[in-house]
């Protein structure tokens, strides 16, 4: 029985002689959701990468949901919405959801219902046969979601999904998470936006490739004893940063 | 399956830019129109050639429908009137001594010039030669008159005298006919083993050009293509999917085969159809051909796709990889070349594929006739292929 998602184990990795992520941990158990929160430049997408097995790591171990990575096939089982748009712009919106979701195998006789139900989560059904290319930011990054979701996959790893989407929309989003949480789905989501954060089931702090600090909402806001997540991350990063000029 | 989806896409994508489309399917037919017209009409071009002071049997003999000739004063030199009047060349007597100044800045056009006065100057020497022989045949005629007379006086001179002269005049006659034999006229009639008398530069060229089409336009596109598969990270996401490398780069080559096997299908219709051009060889040969020449390409531009961070990057390799192609794809003739270059010659894809496709529509040669060269082409797609599934690991390690 695996019990966690996610397991990923002291990774290191660096960029030529810039070390990106130095000896991180993270589990992420079934049915959880996970936030991965930190400033730009931290080394959350480099983990994600890590984990998808689509980035070379210098040391420690990825596995997912049982297989060590990097794994080709596992891919099916992984739901993932990059953090840029990597969407074909000369395609409409229906062929762009269509073709990832034929790569992902998604039975013909599902695949209608499988894009319709995509879009739905989104809100894009209206809007499904247009072209990309006339396709406003927040809409392009709904329609990245709804092609990690087409082939309703164990685990969802989404990059900064709620960039450019408007607080309407956000929330739905959320719910729709929620949703597949109850139905037993796990998702790592990565953010930095702080008021997503208390959504999460888990967080994890993650600055200059450290991870700082790992737990419930409340746990991390009773240790460092501050009212909010926001105040949680800048009291990490401060502390951080003393313990370097310490050295 | 995914391979569908990839090969599925790729089309979409294609038939979505109608530009890109045109540039594949019309730039050729366009090119090749133009080029028909250039090397079809260079032969209907006229010099013009100014003569001051020459005589006119070589005036009328040099005159041809190339060229059109211009009479000028005694005065007049050569350098003033070919840039006045823009003369292909002038020419002067004097003394009996032809100066000929060629303008040059078209060797086409002193070609024309040089044609028509060695024409000319034969045509001369043969009047010359004729009339020599014409009265050299009268003067012969006069001497055989006199010799008979001659001969009648001796005859009768020797009926006087008896039977003593007979061998004296027997020598005449004989050396009189060996004169007046008629020169031969030789008649030439001509065999083409190759197309026919017609067949121009174009003929010959064309199945270059279009395998070279081929070539160009689909290394291009596909490089390009992929280019923005990978900058706009459309690439790094497919390869979030269970996808295998070599799907990719298999839907890659079946969408861009497909496309380049329409252009060349367009490009020899149209020139068999339009240009009533003379394919001695099988049409499939010659699309088969034109298809390993597109795997070729496809695979080529991919792979150095990799190099490029930009299309404009991607454009920077049109002169160091596919510009020296044309020079070894046979358009010159490679076995004339120097031997350190026909060495350089055997490592471009182009020079097998415009070999064969000579081969096949020029001189009529069959499959096992090209075998090698089509053996090549796949040895060049397999490797490039090989090059491009690995070069992938950088985005995914499996």
């Amino acid at each position: 029985m695996v019990t966690n998602t996610i397991d990923v184990r002291d990774v290191a990795k660096k960029f030529g002689d810039n070390p990106v992520l130095k000896q991180v941990s993270l589990q992420l158990p079934v049915g959880q959701i996970m936030g991965l929160i930190g400033p730009s430049g931290a080394g959350k997408t480099t983990l994600v990468k890590a984990i998808l097995g689509m980035e070379k790591i210098d040391a420690g171990t990825t596995t997912v949901l049982g297989t060590a990575m990097p794994n080709r096939k596992i891919m099916q089982r992984i739901g993932y919405m990059a953090q840029s748009d990597a969407l074909y712009e000369n395609l409409t919106a229906r062929e762009n959801i269509r073709f990832f979701a034929e790569l992902m195998s998604v039975p013909k006789s599902q695949l209608a219902a499988a894009i319709t139900h995509a879009a739905q989560v989104v809100n894009l059904n209206d809007a499904l046969d247009r072209r990309v290319s006339a396709y406003s930011g927040g809409m392009k990054r709904r329609l990245s979601l709804a092609i990690a979701l087409v082939q309703d996959p164990e685990l969802l790893i989404l990059d900064e999904p709620t960039v450019g989407i408007d607080p309407e929309l956000r929330q739905q989003i959320w719910a729709e998470l929620y949703q597949l949480k109850a139905q037993g789905k796990s998702v790592l989501v990565t953010t930095h936006v702080m008021d997503e954060a208390e959504h999460c089931d888990y967080l994890m702090l993650i600055r200059e490739g450290i991870a700082l600090a790992q737990g419930t909402p409340q746990q991390l806001e009773q240790d460092y004893a501050v009212p909010t997540i926001e105040q949680v991350f800048l009291k990490a990063g401060r502390l951080q940063d003393e313990s370097h000029s310490d050295l | 399956m995914r391979v569908i989806a990839i090969f599925k896409r790729v089309l979409r994508e294609m038939l979505r830019d109608k530009r890109t489309l045109a540039l594949m399917f019309l730039a050729p037919l366009f090119i090749l129109t133009l080029m028909y017209f250039l090397f079809n009409t260079s032969s209907d071009s006229i010099a013009k050639i100014g003569v001051s002071n020459v005589d006119t049997t070589v005036v009328k003999a040099i005159k041809n429908k190339h060229v059109t000739l211009h009479h000028y004063s005694v005065q007049a030199t050569a350098k003033d009137k070919v840039r006045e009047d823009n003369l292909a060349a002038f020419i002067k007597q004097k003394d009996g001594k032809l100066t000929v100044t060629y303008q040059n800045s078209q060797p086409g056009d002193s070609a024309l010039v040089r044609q028509a006065l060695q024409g000319g100057l034969t045509k001369i020497k043969v009047q010359a030669l004729a009339a020599a022989t014409q009265t050299q045949k009268k003067a012969l005629q006069q001497q055989a008159q006199v010799l008979k007379t001659l001969m009648a006086q001796q005859q009768k001179m020797a009926a006087a005298q008896g039977a003593r002269g007979t061998a004296g005049a027997n020598l005449a006659p004989q050396s009189q006919k060996a004169q007046v034999q008629a020169p031969t006229n030789y008649q030439v009639t001509s065999h083409y083993l190759y197309g026919s008398s017609d067949s121009t530069f174009f003929d010959t060229f064309l199945p270059i050009l279009l395998g070279f089409f081929v070539f160009f336009f689909v290394f291009l596109i596909s490089g390009i293509s992929l280019l923005n598969e990978r900058t706009t990270g459309t690439l790094t996401r497919l390869l979030a999917t269970p996808i295998r490398r070599g799907e990719i780069i298999t839907g890659y080559l079946m969408g861009y085969g497909l496309f380049a096997l329409v252009q060349t299908v367009i490009t020899v219709t149209f020139a068999l159809t339009v240009f009533q051009i003379h394919m001695i060889g099988s049409v499939w040969l010659i699309l088969l051909i034109n298809f390993l020449l597109a795997l070729v390409a496809l695979s080529m531009g991919i792979f150095v796709s990799t190099f490029a961070n930009s299309e404009f990057q991607m454009m920077q390799f049109i002169p160091i990889l596919v510009i020296p192609q044309v020079f070894f794809s046979g358009l010159i003739p490679v076995d004339q070349m120097a031997n350190w270059l026909q060495w350089i010659a055997h490592i471009f894809p182009l020079y097998y594929g415009g070999n064969a496709l000579m081969n096949v529509a020029t001189r009529g040669v069959g499959f096992s006739g090209i075998a090698f060269e089509l053996g090549i082409l796949v040895l060049f797609a397999a490797l490039f292929t090989i090059l491009n599934v690995v070069g992938m690991k950088r985005y995914r390690r499996v």
